[in-house]
């Protein structure tokens, strides 16, 4: 079989499709920043630890850095740029601009992006490090500020506008659950035991 | 990072197929591990096999009445999953420890059990390591070694293994699964994680071009009162200076079964079979625990920096067996 380091890829980006050769050392944040024009996503350490390279791919949080373009192919992948409807921004965007959730704004499109994904983890009923009792039965932890800290860990921010970050995950999350209790369209799944 | 060439596998033998024999080519899971080695060119393959499309993403029953995790399976879906923060809490409390909500979400069952260690000597490449460099030599022994291994270590290497899962597997007894182009084998993760030795680049048992295709539990009616502590130098997204996964069933005062398992203190979970021995029949108190921990950690050999994991994990045993004790008695 013929060997190459290069291939021509096909990525799905804000339900937008992208035709795109890389070399297969491209990862997704360079191919979004560098090749795509999509500069939203940050780049901070390029070692998976600080989650300014935030995405939601296929709807779950991931990061940019660690993620290889290539391999994103026939993935569902959304930025920061796809989250708003239009002209109206994501409830998450507009909890962060109301309650000045950044200082400088450099992890901000992570933020919000891990938090869109952390707020659908947890109306899944996801347990944390800091739930008291993980069994199912205990019901889904409240999103008390001690889970948003925990659940949001994967994002630096170096300005420390932690205690704003917290206050504007804390509403976005609170409007998500009153609009999912006026359509509850899927009830969380409890996968069979 | 040295050009690689990229194919993605269908299936578990094609996977396997594709592989062969090759030492430069390597499975690619969720990449958290080995795209940051491959940046700083600790690992450096020509070819990645990309399996995270292999229908290995589920989690079932098994007829014994335990569990069969795929290798597939993400770390946020496993500890996401029902049946096993229901029958195994420790293990969905000893993912949830791990790593950041993004990286659970993309890293597998599969590559979580074969990460590397986070020992600095090792992730660097301008550093001697036997470990990624065999007969290179090892600096940690000499130089920054806080949180290395405290048991079974040896002079040629002295790190830790990094995984907060492969803790609690191993509490559980834990069968690793995986396939070969001779086959399906499996091992138990007692013996999945090779001794140091002289040979600290061999990690595992498993043999060559093996696929780890999942991971079975099996049924530890005891693991239902379970409990993963971790104890790390800041409270979150951080790997541990020491943890334990412990079960412990407790009937009439007395300890009718336990069981309990060491993380970072040495290159493999570290089962602790002395204590459990210690454990079973005696009166449940804190005597008791205080001998378990005592009797596991006699082997303990510190370096001259990492004196405080010994005192640390004895703190961390008794406390977390007394918790369960006290939730047994709820």
């Amino acid at each position: 079989m013929a060997s190459s380091t290069s291939s021509v890829i096909t990525l799905e980006i804000n339900g937008e499709k992208h035709t795109l050769p890389v070399d297969h050392r491209t990862t997704l944040l360079d191919a979004l920043r560098e090749r795509l024009d999509l500069t939203g996503t940050k780049k901070g350490c390029d070692q998976g630890q600080c989650g300014a390279c935030t995405v939601l791919l296929d709807g779950r949080r991931a990061v940019a850095c660690l993620q290889l373009a290539v391999a994103a192919e026939g993935r569902e992948i959304t930025t920061i740029e796809g989250v708003a409807d239009g002209d109206r921004l994501h409830p998450v965007q507009q909890a962060f601009l109301d309650l000045d959730g950044y200082q400088c704004g450099y992890c901000t499109p992570g933020q919000i992006c891990a938090a869109i994904g952390m707020i659908e983890e947890h109306a899944a009923g996801w347990p944390s490090a800091v739930t008291d009792d993980v069994r199912p039965e205990a019901g889904p932890p409240p999103l008390t500020a001690d889970e948003i800290r925990e659940r949001m860990s994967g994002n630096l921010c170096r300005c420390g506008a932690y205690v704003s970050i917290v206050e504007a995950v804390a509403r976005a999350a609170g409007e998500a659950a009153a609009e999912r209790r006026v359509t509850p369209a899927a009830e969380a799944e409890e996968a069979v035991a | 990072m040295r050009e690689f060439d990229y194919q993605r596998a269908a299936d578990v033998a094609g996977a396997v197929a594709l592989l062969g024999a090759d030492p430069d080519t390597r499975f690619l899971g969720g990449g958290t591990n080995l795209v940051d080695l491959m940046k700083t060119g600790v690992e450096r393959p020509a070819r990645l096999i990309d399996i995270r499309e292999l229908p290995l993403d589920h989690i079932e029953p098994t007829p014994e009445g335990g569990l069969r995790i795929g290798a597939t399976v993400t770390n946020g879906d496993l500890a996401a999953h029902p049946a096993i923060r229901r029958r195994y809490p420790a293990l969905a409390q000893a993912v949830l420890a791990g790593a950041s909500g993004q990286l659970r979400n993309m890293a597998t069952v599969g590559g979580n059990l074969l990460q590397r260690t986070r020992c600095g000597y090792f992730t660097d490449v301008t550093k001697p390591c036997n470990k990624r460099v065999p007969g290179s030599g090892c600096p940690a022994i000499e130089g920054e070694h806080h949180n290395h291994a405290i048991l079974g270590a040896s002079g040629h290497c002295v790190a830790v293994h990094p995984s907060d899962m492969a803790v609690a597997l191993t509490a559980f007894d834990a069968v690793v699964h995986f396939e070969t182009a001779d086959g399906p084998g499996e091992s138990p993760l007692a013996s999945f994680y090779l001794p140091v030795g002289d040979t600290p680049h061999r990690e595992t048992a498993l043999p060559p071009g093996a696929l780890i295709t999942g991971v079975t539990l099996p049924p530890a009616p005891v693991a239902a009162v379970s409990r993963y502590r971790k104890v790390r130098e800041r409270a979150s997204y951080a790997f541990a200076i020491g943890s334990v996964a412990a079960a412990l069933d407790v009937r009439d005062g007395v300890v009718h079964d336990a069981r309990l398992a060491l993380g970072a203190v040495a290159s493999r979970p570290w089962r602790a079979v002395a204590a459990e021995h210690v454990l079973t029949g005696a009166p449940a108190d804190a005597a008791t625990y205080a001998a378990a921990a005592d009797a596991e950690l006699a082997a303990a050999r510190p370096l001259p920096h990492n004196g405080y994991k010994v005192d640390l994990m004895r703190n961390l045993v008794v406390a977390v067996l007394s918790e369960l004790a006290e939730e047994a008695a709820r």
